[in-house]
């Protein structure tokens, strides 16, 4: 493994500085990523649609997303007369700070990070959880119906597919045996992807989950709820949810390509340019998913978490703890392989196991 | 358990799912519709009394607008009626050549039903445009022939406005030879998908008898396993010349109704395929007068509309504008059988049923 300076908080001041520069620094990361994602998210929708996506404002359509937020900014600010006014501001807020704090722990650059904590994993944890209040009371203040009912199903989808969550993230804990995430990087000899798929998989889905993207997206359900949670919402705030969605988005491929494509490391390439390329390609498969699949029902999604993630992530769990506690010096190349047989051998049969629909139904001869 | 109250939930009339501007007042339980009460009328534009007003031929025009979606399928019942209250006989090819049209735009129109169902069920627009794709191939052709892609005006009594002209049957057997790749790629993709096969078997069954009695028709009729189709039943045209299935479903589900309409969608293939074989050479006009004054008296004409069996109802008191003109709207009385399969259902399902009727506003409310 290549060395790389670390950049350390031994700023010439104290911590307060290294607190402003590098808080700053990951706002202005932030943003920018989630402009890039935006545009990559409208081109690369529009290839799999069989269209061309945005292409006027500027070179491939790279300004688009400046303006839509430039018409988006100046558009009227409206808030329902029988809204609730405190909440109403308050949400986009509640729901953009979270996810900001979740980056402050995750090493962009060896020794780049706001906070080394070496509780990371449960920081993280416990943040990202917040930023469903945010957007569940975006839903509930606009006082509008369609915005209630998606409120109701965020909270039900993030109850469900929180413990998945944390139970893939536990077997990863297991793997590197601390909860700091620059010890969690540096553990990643191998991606914990190839040690751990199932937990991959778990982990992965429960994301999108969480963020609601396609196929859990019920939360906006653009064809049902009309957009949702932020239904009522215009100008500068509808701005902030947007941003937080697509920040939503950069999380999650941050903590997907952290816990399990090994984060910064990589050969050759300096170590954010590894990170970015990994951010990158788990987006462009949370997109892939998106112009692919239908939406589920609510039971459905609800259903798809405690019925299914739930008894693999705790399968997972428990042969990893196995595993770790009798195995303990067994070779990570003699345990990937087998895990990703065994990962492809339960996935096939799960999916033998449970066909969705109802039963004596015969299909329609054409 | 909780007491919940019911709440009055709106869907429309300005909701991306409702196909126009229909308007469902439902009574919801949570997620759970239990009554619900449709509202139509917001796009009534007194269709059949402008009609009164107007001469016969220019009549034709406004019989485009009834559903704007397969405006040719709407000529067809109006110059059938007139031609029976006048005894006006066709010209062989012109009726080769409105049933290459009316089936070529029932094609189009299924495409697009099928393609608004995928993106009622929250498959982002990906399977809507490359429905899209095709249907413009067909709008290309329609262009060929009428100079128009989407109100046609092509139907005359006495045969049709236009001959092919000498590009078109090179372009429709281009057309013919492709499209069932197409149609089996997209029929792949769509009906083996676990999330599609889960959102729709079983959601929004309509038995046969309740379908009868609601006096539905076309592919929601079938659906339920009637093989009931005007084109058989009581043929028109050169449908009696030509050779088609009748495709049925078996339970009268949602997804039994997205067969149906894959599978006419091929049967039309072939009855265009057939047509353009027995195509004769001659005029597509008879002789009309030009102040045309059809004797006093009734006639009431059908034809297989996409959305059901379309009628047109026609009086005549010897002036040179019609007494009184009524079209039987196949989508209007679809809907009657609406609440029957929406009550009971998600929120989620409920939108994907009302997709799965097809309906088209314009025809609604007239």
């Amino acid at each position: 493994m290549p060395t790389y300076p670390a950049i350390s908080p031994d700023w010439p001041g104290n911590l307060w500085l290294h607190a402003l520069v590098i808080g700053v620094f990951l706002i202005a990361f932030l943003m920018v990523t989630v402009m890039t994602y935006i545009w990559i998210e409208r081109r690369g929708l529009g290839r799999f649609q069989a269209r061309l996506g945005p292409n006027r404002a500027g070179p491939l359509g790279l300004l688009q997303a400046f303006a839509d937020m430039i018409k988006i900014l100046t558009k009227e600010d409206i808030i329902p007369s029988r809204a609730d006014r405190l909440l109403f501001w308050l949400a986009p807020v509640a729901a953009f700070v979270p996810v900001v704090m979740v980056l402050a722990v995750i090493p962009l650059w060896p020794g780049l990070q706001l906070a080394d904590l070496n509780t990371g994993v449960l920081y993280i944890l416990a943040v990202s959880g917040i930023g469903t209040i945010g957007i569940f009371l975006s839903g509930y203040a606009g006082n509008n119906k369609y915005g209630l009912i998606g409120a109701m199903r965020e909270t039900a989808q993030l109850m469900s597919y929180e413990l998945p969550l944390m139970l893939a993230l536990l077997s990863v804990v297991i793997l590197t045996g601390s909860l700091s995430i620059t010890e969690l990087v540096a553990a990643q000899d191998v991606p914990f992807i190839l040690v751990q798929p199932l937990g991959f998989v778990v982990f992965f889905l429960a994301t999108l989950a969480e963020i609601n993207r396609s196929p859990f997206d019920l939360v906006e359900a653009d064809s049902e709820l009309a957009s949702g949670f932020n239904i009522e919402y215009s100008g500068m705030k509808f701005a902030l949810l947007y941003v937080v969605e697509y920040s939503e988005a950069v999380v999650a491929s941050v903590l997907v390509a952290t816990f399990f494509l090994g984060g910064w490391r990589g050969p050759l390439l300096p170590p954010v340019v590894w990170l970015l390329l990994k951010m990158v390609l788990v987006f462009f498969v949370i997109i892939w998913i998106r112009a692919t699949l239908p939406r589920l029902r609510i039971d459905q999604a609800l259903g798809f978490a405690w019925k299914y993630l739930l008894p693999i992530a705790l399968f997972n769990l428990v042969t990893t703890a196995l595993t770790a506690v009798f195995l303990p010096n067994l070779s990570v190349w003699v345990v990937a392989p087998i895990n990703i047989l065994l990962a492809a051998a339960a996935m096939v049969l799960g999916a033998r196991q449970f066909k969705p629909g109802h039963a004596n139904y015969e299909r329609l001869e054409p | 358990m909780l007491k919940t109250e019911p709440f009055i939930l709106n869907i429309g009339p300005q909701h991306p799912s409702t196909h126009g501007v229909f308007r469902l007042r439902a009574t919801m339980d949570g997620e759970i519709m239990t009554d619900v009460e449709p509202v139509f009328g917001y796009l009534h534009r007194g269709l059949e009394k402008l009609m009164e007003g107007r001469t016969y031929k220019e009549n034709i025009p406004l019989t485009d607008r009834l559903d704007y979606v397969s405006a040719i399928n709407n000529n067809w019942p109006y110059v059938l009626a007139l031609e029976e209250l006048a005894g006006i006989s066709v010209p062989a090819r012109a009726e080769y050549i409105r049933v290459i049209m009316g089936e070529l735009q029932r094609i189009a129109s299924h495409l697009l039903a099928i393609g608004s169902l995928m993106n009622d069920m929250g498959a982002f627009y990906t399977p809507f445009m490359y429905m899209f794709r095709e249907r413009e191939k067909i709008l290309d052709l329609f262009s060929m022939v009428t100079g128009q892609r989407l109100l046609y005006n092509f139907m005359r009594f006495g045969g049709v406005s236009h001959d092919f002209p000498a590009e078109f049957l090179p372009a429709l057997d281009k057309l013919l030879r492709t499209l069932p790749g197409f149609l089996d790629e997209y029929d792949a993709l769509l009906a083996e998908n676990e999330v599609l096969l889960g959102r729709t078997k079983g959601v929004g069954r309509l038995s046969a008898e309740m379908a009868i009695n609601a006096s539905v028709s076309g592919p929601v009729l079938r659906g339920s396993g009637v093989r009931w189709d005007i084109r058989k039943a009581s043929p028109y045209s050169v449908y009696d010349h030509l050779e088609f299935d009748i495709p049925v479903g078996t339970i009268g589900d949602t997804y039994d109704r997205y067969r149906v309409r894959m599978a006419e969608m091929r049967e039309s293939i072939h009855l265009i395929r057939q047509a353009t074989q027995q195509l004769p050479a001659g005029k597509t006009m008879n002789n009309v007068p030009l102040r045309f004054r059809p004797p006093r008296g009734e006639a009431y004409a059908q034809v297989e509309a996409p959305r059901g069996a379309l009628g047109c109802y026609l009086v005549s008191d010897g002036s040179e504008t019609p007494y009184r003109c009524h079209f039987r709207a196949p989508a209007f009385l679809n809907l009657s059988a609406l609440k029957e399969m929406l009550i009971g259902q998600k929120l989620s399902d409920a939108i994907i049923i009302f997709g799965s009727i097809d309906i088209s506003m314009g025809e609604v409310d007239r």
